[in-house]
């Protein structure tokens, strides 16, 4: 039933009724698309029709059109960053255990806290298995030499794993009835949410070391991660406080009254609820995330940003910068642009259901 | 046990737990400072704010006012500090206009706007913001020089050296009293409710008014009111130069950040009753009519509160800058850290900074609530 709701049929009468309602309109119309068809042409004509797929050297390429043989050649460096060349296969599955972990969260079926957890762990264990390897008795790869698209995808979903309890904590903390302990939960998420992400990443990989004695300092990566983990809590906090605000008080009220204590109430009442409600949000907020970890280029990591920097850096490719730059925006756009989808699906299913 | 007992009982574990939190953050701070102390000593550096009298001796990409090699940390900081808070405000007002046209687009009646506005905002969306930048950045440098630069009617020109407009002649001061008589004058008739064609028109006559005063009392004799880039040997002369980092970043954060706006605005117009809408199509008034008086009115009060958030954003977004090599507050404070080792002073003067600048952006998104907000509700 919701389904039907959901997905509108494409109207070709109205589409076209309304594309010539009035001179004005058509003249907007006849614009605006050829406009759009130009660009198209354009995009066509540059990536596809004039584009070099596989030149064996530079020279064939650079007559109008793309270049897609710096891809050919760079594709590894991009993709994997100076992870040892005869171990990419590793590589390649970790990342796909990552892909395949979002994927499958995406399905309604998984929407039980036991199973997401269940799937998460298992998801992010497989792919840290994979990379560093010294457990499973394969080479020893330090996390140094990740890069690339699967560094992007460890930070992404590192910062998820850590940042989802972290979250709910500091929500659950800023509806706390003591003062302090709510005190202390806003104090921290008002000072996160108005830093730039790049401060509060630069304060964990550089000031935290002067703060801490050199014993608890740990690798940059993972006072990064946690960092930006605190960050994912922060902007996850106040989803789930929107989550909060829709369930009735007398919810609680009934649960206090048949007996339960706090946590039996939150956890089989109340917070299936608040997940539920703040799903579209949590969505987006995962969309963002994913979208921010390009940024640690800044703090010195290796990461899809920067290993397609290091792909035209050197010599002969380096006038074909705009593809390899393309190349890792659509990898981005894709990822992006079907959870931005998958997050409007959510949206209306809810609107759907509430009717 | 009865209640008062269970009460005193909840009380007392309450109590116990706030006051292990006090304790357990309070052990924290003691130990940071403690261990930032050994870390510092064994570093042989002095804490304080001494340093912000030294001069930095070195140099960064753009500065809105006189600058020097010899500046002192403290001035250099001020500088940075300038230039993250002018390019938000710039591109907080780019993208809000954009943004504006844009989501209107989104929601217009023509499918053709429709689609053009939807694939804007697909496009800028989903592409992370800093390798926009870096893109853009990587496109503008590869330009030609300025002996073959691009130029629009021999007045702007477009080269690897930045974009080159033509200038009002008149000092900074000058010109930026200008700009503030007009927004105290746009101000003062949107108060007494003149009309926006008329406050428009009004500002292009006091625009040009005080040019003519402006220009009569206070450029040189044998120059020219405006001052035209030009073309001299291997650089421009003349007009006002936008360096290639400034210009990329305002190009950057202004599609990212309209992007953005225009689902804000949609989301907002969306949110209007239809029986308005229809009230007025009964009423006669032309779809423009409707928009203007009835569909953003009441949108600008779903619009506010979001749209502060994307302000804040935007504001946060300008430390990005520093992949390029934009000189904003953030670019200075790491390029202090690394020259002068006083991490701890540095990033407590940047958190000061966006705090006080995200501050008073959340204070005036309050008050434009308030002042918005339907009288009786």
């Amino acid at each position: 039933m919701a389904d039907a709701v959901v997905s509108k049929k494409f109207d070709w009468q109205l589409f076209r009724r309304r594309s010539f309602a009035s001179p004005m309109d058509t003249v907007i119309t006849v614009i605006v698309f050829s406009g759009l068809a130009w660009l198209v042409w354009q995009a066509l004509n540059w990536g596809i029709l004039n584009a070099v797929w596989s030149a064996d050297d530079v020279e064939q390429c650079g007559h109008g059109g793309a270049c897609w043989s710096v891809i050919d050649a760079r594709h590894r460096l991009i993709l994997f960053g100076l992870y040892p060349y005869e171990e990419h296969w590793r590589s390649t599955l970790a990342c796909l255990s990552i892909i395949a972990t979002v994927v499958i969260s995406c399905f309604p079926w998984t929407w039980t806290t036991k199973r997401l957890s269940t799937i998460w762990i298992a998801g992010f264990a497989i792919y840290y298995l994979l990379m560093e390897g010294s457990l499973l008795g394969l080479p020893q790869v330090t996390t140094d030499q990740w890069g690339g698209l699967a560094l992007t995808l460890f930070l992404f979903s590192s910062v998820v794993l850590i940042g989802m309890p972290m979250g709910l904590g500091l929500a659950l903390m800023r509806r706390s009835e003591m003062p302090v302990v709510r005190g202390f939960a806003s104090l921290v998420i008002d000072l996160i949410r108005s830093l730039p992400l790049l401060t509060t990443l630069f304060t964990a990989a550089v000031v935290i070391p002067i703060l801490l004695p050199s014993w608890l300092e740990g690798d940059k990566i993972w006072r990064v991660i946690i960092a930006f983990g605190l960050f994912f809590a922060c902007y996850q906090a106040e989803v789930l406080r929107g989550g909060f605000q829709a369930i009735p008080k007398g919810q609680f009220e009934a649960g206090k009254a048949l007996g339960l204590t706090y946590w039996q109430i939150l956890g089989r009442i109340v917070l299936p609820q608040v997940f539920r409600h703040a799903l579209p949000a949590t969505v987006n907020n995962v969309v963002v995330t994913f979208k921010e970890t390009a940024i640690v280029i800044i703090i010195g990591f290796f990461d899809i940003l920067a290993s397609a920097n290091a792909a035209f850096g050197t010599g002969a490719w380096a006038p074909y910068y705009i593809e390899v730059l393309a190349f890792v925006a659509a990898i981005y756009w894709i990822f992006l642009f079907g959870l931005g989808q998958y997050g409007e699906y959510l949206k209306r299913r809810m609107n759907v259901a509430e009717r | 046990m009865d209640a008062s007992a269970l009460k005193a009982r909840a009380n007392r574990r309450k109590l116990i737990i706030q006051s292990a939190l006090i304790v357990f953050s309070a052990l924290i701070i003691i130990s940071a400072i403690r261990s930032a102390q050994v870390n510092l000593n064994a570093l042989g550096l002095a804490s304080g704010f001494g340093f912000l009298e030294r001069s930095t001796g070195w140099s960064y990409s753009f500065s809105l006012i006189e600058r020097d090699i010899n500046d002192s940390y403290a001035r250099t900081l001020t500088i940075g500090f300038l230039n993250t808070v002018f390019l938000g405000l710039l591109t907080i007002v780019l993208s809000t206009i954009f943004g504006f046209l844009i989501g209107t687009f989104r929601d217009a009646r023509n499918p053709a706007l429709k689609t053009a506005a939807t694939v804007y905002i697909q496009t800028f969306r989903n592409i992370p913001l800093i390798l926009q930048g870096i893109f853009w950045y990587a496109i503008v440098i590869h330009l030609p020089g300025p002996r073959q630069a691009m130029s629009l009617g021999d007045a702007i020109f477009l080269s690897n050296r930045g974009l080159m407009i033509p200038l009002l002649n008149v000092s900074l001061t000058v010109a930026l009293v200008m700009v503030l008589v007009l927004i105290v004058a746009a101000f003062f008739m949107a108060r007494m409710k003149v009309s926006v064609i008329k406050i428009v028109l009004a500002m292009i006559g006091l625009c040009f008014f005080m040019v003519l005063i402006a220009t009569g009392l206070t450029v040189p004799a044998g120059e020219g009111a405006i001052s035209w880039p030009e073309l001299k040997g291997l650089r421009f002369v003349g007009g006002l130069t936008i360096s290639p980092e400034l210009l990329v970043m305002i190009i950057a954060i202004t599609l990212y950040g309209s992007a953005y706006i225009a689902e804000v605005v949609r989301g907002g117009l969306v949110e209007v009753p239809k029986g308005l809408i229809e009230a007025g199509e009964a009423l006669g008034l032309t779809q423009r009519v409707i928009w203007a008086r009835i569909k953003m009115p009441m949108a600008l009060r779903t619009i506010i509160p979001p749209l502060g958030n994307q302000w804040i954003f935007i504001m946060k977004a300008t430390t990005i800058g520093v992949a390029i090599g934009f000189s904003d507050l953030f670019y200075i404070v790491s390029t202090s850290i690394t020259q002068s080792g006083q991490t701890l002073e540095l990033i407590a003067i940047l958190m000061g900074a966006f705090l006080l600048v995200n501050f008073t952006i959340a204070q005036f998104i309050n008050w434009l609530n308030e002042s918005l907000k339907l009288k009786a509700h």
